[in-house]
């Protein structure tokens, strides 16, 4: 269970509570309207902003005052998600091990995981040869490697096409089912929620609420949320 | 918290800072201590005051009076070699000022091509050396720093407002009131106390051009109170009245000018509508270029002939200012690269000062602090070039971080996070990603320290024996030998070293870059 509990996140005169709970396993999509602090919740939680006051939680292990780098936490940004002067390959051993020369063991498991992205050849490759989708894909790749049962993603799609996202996200779903991984996904587009969210955590007005059925939230939205959806 | 939001440490920044610190300021408690006030000001030190004040004011007012004209005309002509002649512009910064002092000379000099002229007409040679040699040297060095500056201010001149000008018909005298003077007013003064601030501590100009009791600067007299009469406490009283007027000036400077940096953006030409017959702006430009490029032509060109026939002493002394460059420039690297990651990650004030401290510690009162402390343990001129390299890196280091601390934010700021996120410890994320990252901007730094080392003829010539020599110092006393054809092949040496060296490193940092 990951539990915010009792946190206030504050930010200059910015201030965001939220008080809930996220099943594990779970797919939950973080909505509402733009300036509402979906990109500060997921910031807090992955340890770049401290609580000014409560606790955060996973499994009952509290990482309230855990480093970035210590929390079960994978994340991609909006972003900048890879190093451009490093290739494919050592941007994906990065997020296996970042301080070390790898083992063979762990070379051949960055390999595994490059395949599994589909881009089994283009290990060499710098971020600047590859397109678009294929650099999201070295970054899912390297989230593979990391293995950390939480993944955080601040819409690192948001510069790729409709078609090409939708694809993402569900190369995101997959992989999040196949390695039993927890996944908070901040959005603005209603559509990447009901695509891979089960559940979704409305933040407005300073509060990030507990997470609801996410068909129904979007079928029956508060008005709030239905100000910022229009029209829907 | 600080560790949450950086990817790495401030400290080792931070320890660098305080060493340069404890440097800087360790030789100048040294000097204070050992001033001599005793025998009071001697009438020569208040003439070597006055001069130094009155030669860094006229080079001041004159680079900036010219340079006004020839930036406007840089600023609105488009011309074939225009972005050559900007790039040329900043060449001066790395110029050793010995190779300069030589070209001029060979132009401007008793025997100089100009004297030839006027003694065709039956004229009688211009006389160089004294006040307006000074000026001469000061103005080939700072017109151009001068000329980048205010172009710089011309730049950043909204477009629109020239086209909201000619849309309103504004004649030239009205735009030039209306528009460009309050960018003048705006940008003048920093220049001004930029360059009077540069003309204070101006040594190997007034050493070579000066000279004589009435056209001695304050650190030429530090030079002469130690080589002549081997003095260290009046020394010592200079270096202090040396400090006082460069920290007033450098304070002064720093408040004055906003920072300018090294000429980005200066490609384009402001488009205008007011249409001012170009040939008055091309003669502003011809004689700018002739008078940067004529002097170091003829060194080349009376170089030539030396360069193969030089004596070995020459060659000996090229590797010695290799050697001291290398080692100027890796001190530099050591000192400044944890520096700008600290200032990058946030720690601004303790390791921003300690930056600038080199701006406000003259050379010579580095060297006569030095000199003093070490002289109770070793012989100072076993220490010559150590103490040359280290004082260089010091002196190279302002520079240094304002080229490094940006690249070095920006990397914390876009790769910051993610390396944190992977758990990278600091170190790796230093060399890694950030090392890696800055190379065009390290290269450059590195080139700038090793130009600057290559072509320094300062400290050394306190310390060195006359075993020890740097090229530089060489060909000042190649130059006082009256051995013209050797110090012109040596000058021609010193140039291709200096601007290769500065060549090879910011061309290497800038190779296989990525964007």
């Amino acid at each position: 269970m990951l539990k915010f509990d009792n946190c206030l996140i504050e930010n200059g005169a910015f201030q965001l509570k939220a008080d809930f709970q996220i099943m594990p396993l779970s797919s939950v999509a973080i909505i509402g309207p733009s300036g509402s602090g979906k990109s500060t919740l997921l910031e807090a939680l992955a340890g770049f902003r401290s609580l000014t006051h409560g606790a955060l939680l996973w499994k009952d292990q509290d990482l309230t005052s855990l480093h970035p780098g210590k929390r079960p936490i994978a994340m991609l940004f909006q972003d900048g998600n890879l190093f451009p002067h490093l290739t494919v390959f050592q941007n994906v051993a990065l997020g296996m091990q970042a301080n070390k020369r790898l083992t063979n063991e762990e070379v051949s498991q960055v390999e595994m995981a490059l395949v599994r992205v589909g881009l089994a050849d283009m290990g060499l490759r710098k971020p600047a040869e590859l397109s678009g989708g294929q650099r999201s894909r070295v970054a899912l790749a390297r989230v593979l490697v990391q293995r950390r049962e939480l993944l955080l993603l601040d819409e690192p799609f948001a510069a790729l096409g409709p078609a090409l996202k939708a694809e993402m996200l569900d190369l995101v779903a997959d992989l999040a089912k196949e390695t039993d991984t927890t996944v908070l996904m901040v959005s603005h587009d209603p559509n990447d929620a009901r695509r891979i969210a089960s559940q979704t955590v409305l933040v407005a007005e300073g509060v990030a609420h507990q997470p609801q059925a996410t068909a129904e939230l979007l079928d029956n939205p508060p008005a709030v949320l239905r100000d910022y959806l229009g029209g829907a | 918290m600080a560790w949450r939001t950086k990817p790495l440490s401030p400290y080792p920044g931070i320890g660098a800072a305080v060493l340069v610190a404890a440097f800087i300021l360790g030789t100048l408690v040294a000097v204070g201590w050992q001033a001599d006030g005793s025998k009071g000001f001697a009438a020569s030190d208040w003439v070597a005051l006055r001069f130094t004040l009155k030669q860094a004011t006229l080079s001041a007012l004159i680079s900036v009076f010219l340079a006004i004209p020839v930036a406007r005309a840089l600023a609105r002509r488009r011309f074939w070699g225009r972005r050559v002649l900007i790039a040329l512009l900043g060449a001066p910064f790395i110029l050793p000022v010995i190779v300069a002092i030589f070209g001029l000379l060979q132009v401007f000099g008793r025997s100089g091509w100009i004297s030839d002229i006027l003694g065709v007409f039956g004229l009688p040679p211009i006389r160089i050396y004294g006040l307006h040699g000074v000026v001469l040297a000061h103005v080939f060095f700072n017109l151009p720093l001068a000329t980048r500056l205010i172009l710089q201010g011309w730049q950043e001149i909204p477009a629109e407002r020239f086209r909201l000008a000619a849309q309103l018909g504004l004649s030239g005298r009205v735009m030039f009131r209306q528009i460009e003077w309050p960018m003048l007013q705006r940008v003048a003064p920093g220049v001004l106390a930029v360059i009077f601030a540069i003309c204070l501590t101006s040594f190997a100009v007034a050493l070579t051009l000066g000279g004589g009791p009435r056209a001695t600067t304050v650190e030429l007299a530090i030079y002469q109170a130690f080589t002549y009469d081997f003095d260290l406490g009046r020394a010592a009283l200079l270096s202090a009245i040396q400090l006082g007027l460069t920290v007033t000036a450098a304070v002064i400077a720093l408040k004055l000018s906003n920072q300018a940096g090294f000429g980005a953006g200066m490609d384009k030409p402001v488009q205008r509508w007011d249409s001012v017959s170009p040939i008055r702006d091309f003669f502003w430009i011809f004689l700018a270029t002739g008078f940067l490029l004529l002097p170091l032509s003829s060194v080349v060109f009376s170089g030539l002939v030396g360069l193969f026939e030089l004596p070995s002493l020459v060659f000996r002394a090229a590797g010695v200012s290799i050697m001291v460059a290398g080692a100027s420039t890796c001190i530099l690297l050591v000192l400044a690269l944890p520096m700008a990651a600290a200032i990058g990650a946030g720690t601004k004030g303790l390791v921003e000062i300690a930056g600038i401290l080199g701006l406000a510690a003259s050379p010579l009162v580095l060297g006569t602090g030095l000199f003093i402390l070490v002289r109770p343990y070793v012989n100072p001129s076993d220490l010559a070039l150590l103490v040359t390299a280290l004082v260089n890196a010091i002196m190279a280091l302002p520079f240094a971080l304002r080229i490094l601390a940006p690249a070095a934010r920006d990397v914390i700021v876009s790769h910051g996070r993610l390396a944190q996120s992977l758990n990278m410890s600091g170190r790796v994320f230093f060399v890694r990603i950030m090392l890696a990252r800055m190379r065009p901007q390290i290269g450059f730094a590195a080139g700038l320290a090793a130009a600057l080392s290559m072509g320094d003829l300062g400290v050394i010539s306190l310390f060195a024996d006359a075993q020890t020599a740097t090229l530089p110092l060489q060909i000042y006393r190649l130059m006082g030998a009256y051995k013209m054809d050797a110090a012109a092949g040596a000058a021609l040496l010193l140039l291709c070293l200096s601007m290769g060296a500065f060549w090879l490193l910011d061309r290497g940092g800038r190779r296989h870059a990525e964007v």
